[in-house]
């Protein structure tokens, strides 16, 4: 573990009473997490009118909370309508709307859930993920949690599951831990995580700090690791130090010696898969003066990244890179985090000669921060065409187990992370999903004015208090709690012990669009 | 230093309120008028002056569309009686091919001629047919083909039109100095000929006003153009733009491009000296041509040519006649005509450029391909495919707020009062929409790591289609298709 001493905080904070290294311990406990708003959108709409009298036939019923009367009540609640599973939610006995004596209730569909998500993110993707981070729970058949309906990539890939697994294989004995320096005779840390995904890289300035101190939490939380990004190193990482990876972007915002020399891997970041080739930008409202500081700016100017790395024009140059942050920090492990042009293959076995440990490859229908429309549809290819592909190359430069591959940039779901692994990755990197948990509804509105109006998304003063830090953590950790179940449970279906094992087996995939 | 070539943008607010996507309904009956109403609230301020502006507004669901979305009200209603729903006028707008969001996008471009941005990543289906099954590429670390380091705004977007020979000639065992004439377009996009429904009011003058302003050709019907004035060239007139009648001149002379659809059309009475002339494909083309160029030698003579099965084989019989400039028109959807299974843009422009190519006279033929350009990344791309440029038609009206509704079609009045359109304001509109366009064209071009817009023209290498990438991925693991490919 890399050496974080007390003493490497510039200045000792103490937050809610505790000094910031005892906060920074967090559980790996489930505990729910409502969401934040008064009024979840949930599938269904459930009506209660005033002929209600107050029988509590419905509480007694329904088996989701979605009727509740609280000890001393008379009434029960308006109903929580985003828990129902819909009119066929008892397999036995009447559900609330038949047990009503005075036909008080009613269920209909939820207009306002149609008009949630996209293509990537239909409606039943973002609730089975709130449904995740509020309880840690997969969310039942009634949502379709496994894929999206952009009808291709991985919505089109699906397992084939043996019939049963194999009798001696128990879920609780599968490993789910991720290897990240797997080059040999080399002297530093072998580093796993205990979960084949981390938290990308969202940069201070774009993103409410409250979100990315809950990123370093459950980073923290189960062992795994979040990103600075681009926008610098804010002390209050300080105490995740051991879970921070330290991000270099083009425009070197905050990259200083120390912010190299703690961190335990150090990204380099060439390209992102949101807008590939095109580097990045932060507005000028966002610039706040704190933003500002950190990113030694004027506060309000737009803050720009250009693309590329105007150092770098070769894979030697690329080496020089890593050999600058070898020498400032010869314990942290490499990672380079590029896009997915034509030649992606290419890129990763250079990156691999260069002498990394991690190469990210960002598809292009991923990434959370503002982008130009016509870079995140039509720049470089999506992600799953990419992961096979550096895959097999790899394989046969006889280099594979030299490298990790990490794949990101459309991971929307625990299936997604073992599809991608099936395809060739070894881990993942999420981000969009992170947000989701946090309540995002994907309205895209990152960029405008002063920012994402549900406080994720913002540097605005008035919008960050929208966000707590225990609440944020707590529903990272649930999500992350109910994604490792699930990835465990497709793991045992399919008879593997590890998801290690399950790298680049295609055989266990299948693409409905094809024959076999 | 030369200067740099440049769009000027200036905001230019809509006349009509824009359809909305979203809005919120509220139950009022059910209001408890309760002091922290989120209605207050609104990050976007939708419903702050709600009271107020309604007085002005023409059509109250105008309004209530407005909204971004986030839905913080609906979700913080004290007593939930908000709900948000898309507006089906919204969903009217437009057709399968020109979608709402591409025409909200395209409103948006002219009124601000800014780059359309959103967050949280991509939200559209994984690939679709024409130009949505293909990505331009990008370059990462290793790229050889770059054009050493520069910005974007060293990244020329400029193409040529005409007939570059591919040799030297001579004539009499000297080299022969006369050259084809060859004119510059500052991006590889011109102006189509405007269906005639919407060319109302001064819909016509605002297209002309606006190449003009940006310096690009424009395609127009030659009967469009009112005759000469009697003492041309001494009393410049002729296009009604402005009241500068020098500028309308040289509008006409240097940036109208007529389309002469009856050979027996006198272009010297109407436009004598355009730089560009454009003819319909027709079985006597050599000679109307040697007509055209007739005492003209530097008049360009474009053949336009309805995108057919036959298109290649045509484009090659012309080139062998020594055509200088070919435009292939498609559809309004990009498609060629007479197929039973009707090809897009995107395949019929790889199968003409292969042709030549093997043929070896690509360098010597322009070719235009228009019809379904309906967003920027559609001119890269069929530039990619193998047009030198692309020609834009139908959205110059939308960025004038027309809705592709078609009830000008059917002879109802205009939604938006199209002919109704104050002229600076509209030519402006359609700058600001090119001038956006020409900069997601940068945007693509830096990404690319290509310095010149000429050098895009058939790099089919710096771009990914949907076909190879699932036959080099999926095909590989799972062998063949249930469908084949449905560009």
């Amino acid at each position: 573990m890399c050496a974080i001493a007390r003493e490497d905080i510039t200045q000792e904070q103490e937050i809610e009473g505790q000094s910031a290294f005892d906060y920074a311990a967090v559980s790996r406990e489930v505990r729910r997490a409502a969401p934040r708003y008064r009024n979840p959108v949930g599938k269904f709409s459930v009506h209660r009118d005033s002929k209600c009298i107050a029988c509590g036939k419905c509480v007694e019923v329904c088996e989701h909370d979605v009727h509740l009367r609280p000890q001393g009540y008379r009434m029960p609640l308006r109903p929580l309508d985003y828990r129902c599973i819909g009119p066929d939610c008892t397999e036995s006995g009447p559900n609330c709307v038949e047990a009503c004596p005075q036909g008080a209730l009613s269920v209909r569909a939820n207009p306002a859930y149609e008009t949630l998500g996209d293509c990537r993110w239909p409606p039943d993707l973002l609730a089975s993920t709130w449904h995740m981070a509020e309880t840690g729970m997969q969310p039942s058949a009634f949502l379709e949690s496994e894929t999206g309906a952009s009808g291709g990539g991985f919505d089109k890939l699906r397992f084939c599951f043996p019939d049963s697994p194999p009798s001696d294989l128990r879920p609780e004995d599968i490993s789910t831990e991720l290897l990240l320096n797997r080059r040999k005779n080399d002297p530093r840390e072998k580093i796993k995580i205990d979960v084949p995904w981390y938290g990308g890289g969202m940069s201070f300035g774009s993103t409410n700090l409250r979100a990315l101190i809950s990123k370093a939490r459950v980073a923290k939380a189960w062992n795994t690791f979040s990103c600075t990004g681009e926008g610098g190193y804010p002390d209050r990482f300080v105490p995740y130090a051991d879970h921070m990876i330290t991000q270099v972007a083009t425009g070197l915002f905050g990259v200083r010696e120390e912010t190299i020399s703690r961190a335990r891997i150090v990204e380099f970041k060439y390209a992102q898969g949101a807008k590939p080739g095109l580097g990045g930008h932060l507005l000028g409202d966002k610039n706040t003066p704190d933003v500002a500081a950190m990113r030694e700016a004027v506060v309000g100017t737009s803050l720009f990244s250009p693309f590329p790395f105007h150092s770098v024009y070769s894979i030697e140059d690329h080496k020089k890179h890593l050999d600058w942050i070898a020498h400032v920090n010869p314990r942290a492990l490499l990672s380079a985090k590029v896009s997915t042009p034509n030649d992606v293959e290419m890129v990763a076995v250079g990156v691999y000669c260069a002498g990394a440990h991690i190469v990210h490859m960002d598809g292009s229908y991923g990434g959370t921060g503002a982008a130009p429309d016509v870079a995140k549809k039509n720049i470089a290819m999506p992600i799953e065409y990419a992961i096979n592909g550096v895959h097999n190359f790899l394989m046969d430069e006889g280099v594979r187990d030299e490298i990790t591959v990490i794949a990101s940039g459309g991971i929307r779901t625990p299936w997604d992370v073992a599809k991608a692994i099936a395809l060739g990755a070894d881990g993942v990197v999420i981000g969009t999903a992170e947000l989701v948990a946090l309540d995002c509804i994907r309205c895209g509105r990152c960029e405008s004015g002063r920012g994402c109006a549900r406080g994720i998304a913002t540097t605005d003063s008035e919008l960050l208090e929208m966000l707590t830090i225990e609440w944020s953590t707590q529903r990272l950790v649930n999500l992350y709690s109910a994604w490792r179940e699930i990835l465990v449970g497709i793991l045992y279906r399919l008879g593997l012990d590890s998801v290690a094992a399950l790298r680049g087996r295609t055989d266990l995939l299948t693409h409905l669009d094809y024959e076999k | 230093m030369p200067e740099k070539y440049h769009i000027e943008i200036k905001r230019v607010p809509p006349r009509y309120r824009p359809v909305g996507k979203l809005g919120i309904v509220d139950w009022r009956e059910d209001c408890s008028s309760c002091h922290n109403c989120v209605k207050r609230s609104c990050v976007y301020g939708l419903f702050r002056d709600e009271a107020d502006s309604l007085h002005d507004e023409t059509g109250y669901l105008d309004y209530i569309y407005q909204c971004k979305g986030c839905l913080n009200c609906v979700q913080n209603c004290t007593k939930g009686i908000l709900t948000r729903v898309v507006n089906p006028e919204y969903k009217r707008l437009g057709d399968s091919y020109y979608t709402p969001d591409i025409i909200l996008s395209t409103w948006y471009q002219a009124e601000t001629g800014g780059i359309p941005v959103s967050g949280a990543g991509y939200g559209g289906p994984f690939s679709g047919p024409g130009f949505n099954s293909m990505w331009t590429d990008m370059s990462e670390i290793v790229r050889p083909t770059r054009d050493g380091i520069h910005g974007r705004e060293y990244i020329n977007t400029s193409v040529d039109i005409g007939r570059k020979p591919g040799h030297v000639a001579f004539n009499q065992g000297e080299v022969e100095i006369f050259t084809s004439p060859l004119i510059e377009n500052p991006m590889p996009l011109i102006f189509d000929i405007l269906p005639e429904r919407y060319q109302r009011g001064p819909v016509f003058a605002a297209v002309a006003q606006a190449a003009a302003k940006m310096g690009i050709f424009a395609v127009v019907r030659a009967e469009d153009l009112p005759p000469l004035p009697k003492h041309y060239p001494s009393v410049p007139g002729g296009i009604a733009v402005g009241k500068d009648e020098a500028a309308e001149h040289e509008i006409a002379r240097n940036y109208l491009t007529p389309f002469i659809s009856d050979p027996r059309t006198n272009i010297e009475a109407i436009c004598p000296d355009a730089a560009m002339v454009m003819v319909a494909d027709q079985p006597e083309i050599g000679s109307i041509i040697d007509a055209l160029k007739h005492g003209k030698p530097e008049r360009i003579v474009a053949i336009r040519l309805n995108a057919a099965p036959n298109a290649t084989e045509r484009t090659l019989e012309l080139s062998r006649l020594g055509a200088e400039v070919i435009h292939l028109v498609f559809n309004s959807h990009g498609r060629e005509a007479g197929a039973a299974k009707p090809r897009h843009m995107r395949d019929v422009l790889r199968d003409v450029h292969g042709a030549l190519v093997k043929a070896g006279t690509r360098d010597e033929i322009t070719l235009i391909a228009s019809g379904g350009i309906a967003l920027p990344e559609h001119m890269a791309k069929a530039v990619i495919c193998g047009a030198d440029l692309i020609a834009v038609d139908l959205p110059l009206v939308v960025a004038l707020e027309c809705r592709l509704c078609g009830e000008c079609g059917r002879g109802e009045p205009c939604p938006v009062r199209l002919e109704n359109t104050e002229l600076e304001g509209a030519s402006q509109r359609i700058v600001n929409l090119i001038g956006a366009w020409r900069n997601q064209l940068l945007e693509l071009l830096g990404a690319m790591g290509i310095r010149e817009a000429r050098r895009l023209r058939g790099e089919t290498g710096r771009s990914m289609f949907f076909e190879d990438l699932e036959e080099a991925t999926f095909g590989r693991i799972f062998g063949k298709r249930k469908e084949e490919y449905g560009a």
